[in-house]
């Protein structure tokens, strides 16, 4: 069930991406482009995208656990440290280099071209070294 | 132009939408990064619903891709090499920094996480530069 529920949440999510354009790298670039042509219509993705989060949360967290767990597994972390900023760090330097962030990088796979294949390939590396870098 | 902004507000709509749903039936944070890279993980976790919510993200995009293919045209014409350094930051970056656009943009930014505010603020910007640095240099080189 918690899995089926994964699934179904993977495909709205993806439409979401989709629609919006993020899985399009040329568009991200040209959102992120302020100081050129500018393309702020992926500015409306984030925007609508967290007041309906923000919304929806508030409804949500009404009720005292979610449906199929018997609590809501939250975030515990606070405060604002180095790992935490220097992680923003790097990945805002691959984000701009690519225009690929995680969820549309796994979406354009089935684009089938060499070049995100190896884009993920290097994302599951990354995944698999960092926890090394933190010891 | 305007057919792009109604576009981008109704795939935000669809994006925040699959984050209330992971909340009110799961209680987690959509966190691309996070739910991915428990794949590979050493760390506890449930990897069966890691593995049906990438295949989740690829049966949606499937199906786009046959409705119009220039929806998701893959990775950018670039080198190979700089696709690798750009995933390696990618995955790297949001480890260290526990997310990325989805669940510090998103989720986070929706809980009114300091934390997520903070990472947030902080890879816009970095990015926003590293766009500028690029087309500085390009524009210098060519």
């Amino acid at each position: 069930m918690k899995a089926l529920i994964y699934l179904l949440v993977g495909c709205v999510f993806s439409v979401g991406l989709i629609l919006s354009g993020m899985t399009q790298p040329l568009k991200v670039v040209g959102f992120l482009d302020i100081f050129g042509s500018w393309d702020p219509s992926l500015a409306f993705v984030m925007g609508v995208a967290v007041l309906t989060t923000l919304v929806g949360y508030r409804l949500v967290f009404l009720d005292a656990k979610p449906l199929c767990e018997d609590s809501f597994k939250l975030p515990t972390l606070q405060h604002i440290d180095m790992r935490l900023l220097s992680g923003a760090v790097l990945f805002g330097m691959g984000w701009g280099i690519s225009g690929l962030c995680p969820g549309p990088a796994l979406a354009s796979l089935v684009a089938g071209s060499v070049g995100i294949y190896v884009f993920v390939i290097a994302m599951f590396l990354g995944f698999v070294v960092a926890p090394k870098l933190i010891k | 132009m305007l057919n792009s902004y109604v576009l981008a507000s109704a795939g935000g709509l669809l994006i925040g939408l699959s984050a209330i749903l992971l909340m009110y039936f799961n209680g987690r944070i959509l966190g691309v990064s996070g739910i991915v890279s428990s794949l590979v993980s050493l760390a506890p976790s449930n990897k069966l619903c890691s593995a049906a919510f990438i295949l989740g993200i690829l049966i949606s995009a499937a199906v786009f891709k046959q409705i119009n293919p220039a929806w998701i045209p893959g990775a950018l014409p670039m080198s190979l090499p700089s696709l690798f350094i750009a995933g390696i930051l990618v995955g790297v970056g949001t480890r260290l920094g526990n997310g990325c656009t989805s669940g510090h943009g998103v989720c986070g930014i929706a809980r009114l996480s300091k934390r997520s505010l903070a990472a947030t603020a902080t890879f816009m910007t970095v990015a926003i530069c590293t766009v500028y640095v690029i087309n500085l240099l390009s524009g210098v080189l060519s």
